[in-house]
């Protein structure tokens, strides 16, 4: 160590009496502080399904997605999900919600969703929590309150299993409740329809992965009298195929 | 100035070497003895854009002087240095002189030291060189550091140093991803796990089972599972997007420098990464680290060492009969490594180890004691003595939805080598092991103690001190002259490497005892350091972690110091 590392190393020993160009550097000008992106608005777009499905002798094409734009603790979030067979939509609904984090794993939303299908759709006021109970476990339960008085709750959970690094077994619940009977927009009071489905994907890359998987639909109570009225299936075992999107 | 103006080389891509006349950038090599380097007291640099191709792909690096790295500064202590930096980007940019120490306005740190350097414009930076050393510089502006604006800086000693060595190389570690560095952010913000192709699977369960039963098994996939994380993360961007460079070049580049046998050779190493950690050593070889930092340190001897981001390290190795040896520097998460070979003649090469195991983190990596520890019905019971004592945490962390773990039980850790590294049969260097050769430079006893937790969310890809965004927080006051320590709790589960500008950080032991002095603090999860810092510049200094991610989603502070 020469003289003037010294000098500076034993700076506690003697602090000099302060140069007034020493000042000067300290203060520059107008400086309005330093940024970085920890403000930032950033987004995502996740399409989790997007499949024809084998049902009987037809087939159908359905979707489910999410996005999300927004900072680390609020954050808009849409949500769509529907189906089309035979060249008609017969179920489709959109949801807009706001997040609010409330805990490093859950988060708050509330917002509107509207159903487009079936009949001539329905307005709801949404509210419902989301969040990850387990690294891997995705859970979504939403309380609506729709027109005509009509309540309705809706869970959604979906967990993935690493088969390798690339190939990824996904199984996911969605099960609807509602609080009255409204056979027009196929609502029964109760549990009233509910899907099982198992998923195998690929992930060619992050962002695109192609599956296949099987899909498991059902109605309960109220929802299945309705049905069996109409001549309708209770239950339906159906072949997917997809691709999964994330943007 | 330009030493040896006329010896260039192409960058050489992997397996598209032969492709890249035409396209290729002229890339002078930062090694002292045969590439291109500046040296004297003026020095004229230029951010610019410059095409390269590491990975046979085409790509545009930003650059100082059409060169990746940098081109190495040469400066000798006691001088006066002048730099000219003009900017030929669209966007501002900016050099910070990382661990020098000079007046704040020569800092580069905009906003803060500067307004920047504007489009066109260009910034005269002055100051008088108060030490001697192996250092480097970047751009502190947005994310330019990692598409390449980086280049080695040796300081030469006034009085000769206490070493004896026939050649002086500079290996800088660097990280460089075909992905602009923005795409990188913003895929980590979507999807922070995107770049780990390494978690554990099925198979790894099944394996689990029946080498531990099922019970053990599945309660430690449990608390895992409890934490929302996975034991396999271990850097955020993996060798999926980066390819690790030295001195510029992937590893089939296969940098080269030379030695004569029975020489002694001082390499200088830096890291240079946006985002990775380097473990390093020759097979074959002892290193001596002389220097930690730039600053010497009581020689030690080891097979191999870890270099967080922006550290540097010297040391000597005295070389054997062979023809060639191996620069072998592997990712922490071993997903790849940069490479090198210390040879007698061009052309040779060593064998090249294969990348070490892959670490998984274990719940006492993060300071939570045993597994038991994450049973809280079990707390009661716990022997908290065997642990160390249990860790108190800032309100500010309390219900923070940005604070996704609190260490329980965090220990200085300083003499451990780190995961990946332990009984792995190498001698390895530890912060335990480093010595600065001089008693406390300033010699008083900290007036006051500061704690900040390092603090983050994985998912969300945010980080913080104390949970708090540097956006949301006020700066840190020091008084001009007092001495203060810093102690720093790592709340995460990621390794961090803090760095302080304009001022030294004095790192102590656990019982308060001076150790070394760094200008840059790796701080891994589980752990908890602290180091003294004496205030004695004045004005607005940066703090925060040298992960460029972290830094710039919030692991950042704002350092006054006042009168």
């Amino acid at each position: 160590m020469n003289e003037m590392n010294n000098r500076r190393l034993v700076t506690g020993v003697a602090l000099a009496a302060l140069l007034a160009s020493e000042r000067a550097t300290a203060e520059p000008p107008r400086l309005t502080g330093h940024q970085v992106h920890d403000r930032a608005v950033n987004w995502a777009v996740i399409v989790d399904q997007l499949e024809y499905q084998d049902v009987e002798s037809s087939s159908a094409l359905k979707w489910n997605a999410t996005a999300w734009v927004g900072g680390d603790i609020d954050r808009l979030w849409l949500r769509t999900e529907g189906e089309r067979q035979q060249g008609n939509t017969h179920k489709a609904e959109l949801q807009a919600l706001w997040g609010h984090a409330i805990g490093p794993w859950w988060e708050l939303v509330g917002g509107l969703r509207q159903d487009f299908k079936p009949a001539s759709g329905q307005t709801w006021a949404a509210f419902g929590i989301q969040g990850t109970p387990l690294y891997g476990l995705e859970l979504e339960a939403t309380a609506y309150a729709g027109e005509r008085q009509q309540r309705a709750l809706r869970l959604e959970a979906a967990y993935t299993i690493l088969l390798t690094n690339r190939w990824f077994l996904e199984p996911n619940l969605e099960a609807n409740f509602y609080g009255r009977n409204d056979a027009g927009r196929e609502q029964g009071a109760g549990l009233a329809d509910s899907e099982v489905g198992l998923r195998l994907r690929y992930e060619i890359s992050r962002g695109f992965a192609p599956y296949v998987g099987v899909s498991f639909e059902r109605l309960h109570g109220n929802r299945a009298s309705q049905a069996r009225e109409d001549g309708e299936d209770l239950g339906q075992t159906r072949l997917v195929a997809g691709i999964r999107l994330r943007f | 100035m330009l030493r040896n103006p006329t010896r260039r080389t192409f960058v050489k891509g992997l397996g598209a070497a032969t492709t890249l006349a035409g396209l290729g950038l002229w890339r002078p090599l930062a090694q002292a003895s045969d590439g291109r380097e500046l040296a004297g007291q003026h020095f004229e640099l230029f951010i610019g854009q410059t095409p390269v191709n590491i990975t046979g792909q085409p790509r545009t690096a930003l650059t100082i002087n059409d060169s990746l790295p940098g081109p190495l500064l040469r400066w000798r202590e006691g001088d006066t240095v002048t730099l000219r930096v003009r900017n030929r980007l669209d966007q501002d940019t900016s050099i910070h002189w990382h661990g020098i120490l000079l007046p704040a306005n020569m800092d580069g740190v905009p906003g803060l030291s500067f307004a920047g350097i504007a489009p066109g414009g260009d910034y005269l930076y002055r100051f008088t060189l108060r030490q001697s050393g192996t250092y480097w510089y970047h751009s502190h502006s947005g994310l330019q550091e990692q598409a390449g604006v980086y280049g080695a800086i040796v300081i030469e000693p006034r009085e000769p140093e206490p070493h004896a060595y026939q050649r002086d190389h500079v290996l800088l570690f660097s990280d460089w991803s075909d992905q602009a560095p923005e795409a990188l952010l913003a895929t980590l913000k979507k999807q922070s796990d995107a770049f780990n192709y390494h978690k554990r699977t099925l198979g790894d369960f099944v394996t689990d089972v029946a080498d531990n039963g099922w019970r053990a098994t599945v309660d430690e996939r449990l608390a895992w599972a409890r934490m929302r994380m996975s034991p396999t993360d271990l850097a955020d961007i993996s060798a999926a997007s980066y390819t690790y460079l030295l001195n510029g070049q992937p590893p089939d580049g296969n940098f080269t420098c030379l030695f004569q046998p029975g020489e002694t050779v001082r390499l200088r190493l830096i890291n240079a990464s946006a985002m990775t950690y380097f473990d390093f050593r020759i097979p074959g070889l002892a290193l001596t680290v002389i220097a930690a930092d730039g600053l010497p340190v009581t020689p030690v001897t080891v097979d191999e060492l870890r270099i967080a981001v922006a550290e540097t390290y010297d040391v000597l190795v005295t070389v054997g009969d062979l023809p060639a040896y191996t620069l072998f520097a592997q990712s922490l998460d071993r997903s790849g490594y940069a490479r090198g070979t210390l040879a007698r003649a061009k052309g040779l090469q060593a064998a090249v180890p294969a990348p070490d195991p892959r670490p998984v983190l274990s719940m006492a990596d993060m300071g939570h004691g045993d597994m038991a520890a994450m049973d809280h019905s079990n707390m009661a019971g716990m022997d908290h003595g065997s642990m160390g004592s249990m860790q108190g945490h800032p309100a500010s962390e309390t219900g923070n939805p940005l604070v996704d773990m609190q260490t329980m039980a965090p220990r200085a850790n300083l003499a451990d080598p780190g995961i990946g590294l332990r009984d792995n049969g190498r001698r390895v260097l530890t912060y335990a092991d480093l010595r600065s050769p001089y008693p406390d430079p300033d010699g008083r006893e900290p007036s006051r103690d500061i704690e900040l937790h390092l603090t983050g969310h994985m998912e969300r890809f945010a980080w913080s001190f104390d949970g708090v965004k540097f956006s949301d927080a006020a700066p840190l006051r020091l008084a001009y002259g007092e001495r203060v320590r810093i102690t720093l709790v790592n709340d995460t589960m990621m390794t961090h490497p803090i760095h302080l500008h304009g001022m030294w950080s004095d790192l102590e032991d656990e019982h308060g005892r001076f150790l070394v002095r760094k200008h840059t603090v790796d701080i891994p999860p589980g752990s908890r350091r602290s180091y003294r810092v004496t205030a004695d510049a004045l004005g607005r200094w940066a703090y925060h972690c040298h992960l460029l991610y972290h830094m710039e989603t919030g692991m950042f502070r704002e350092v006054r110091v006042d009168e």
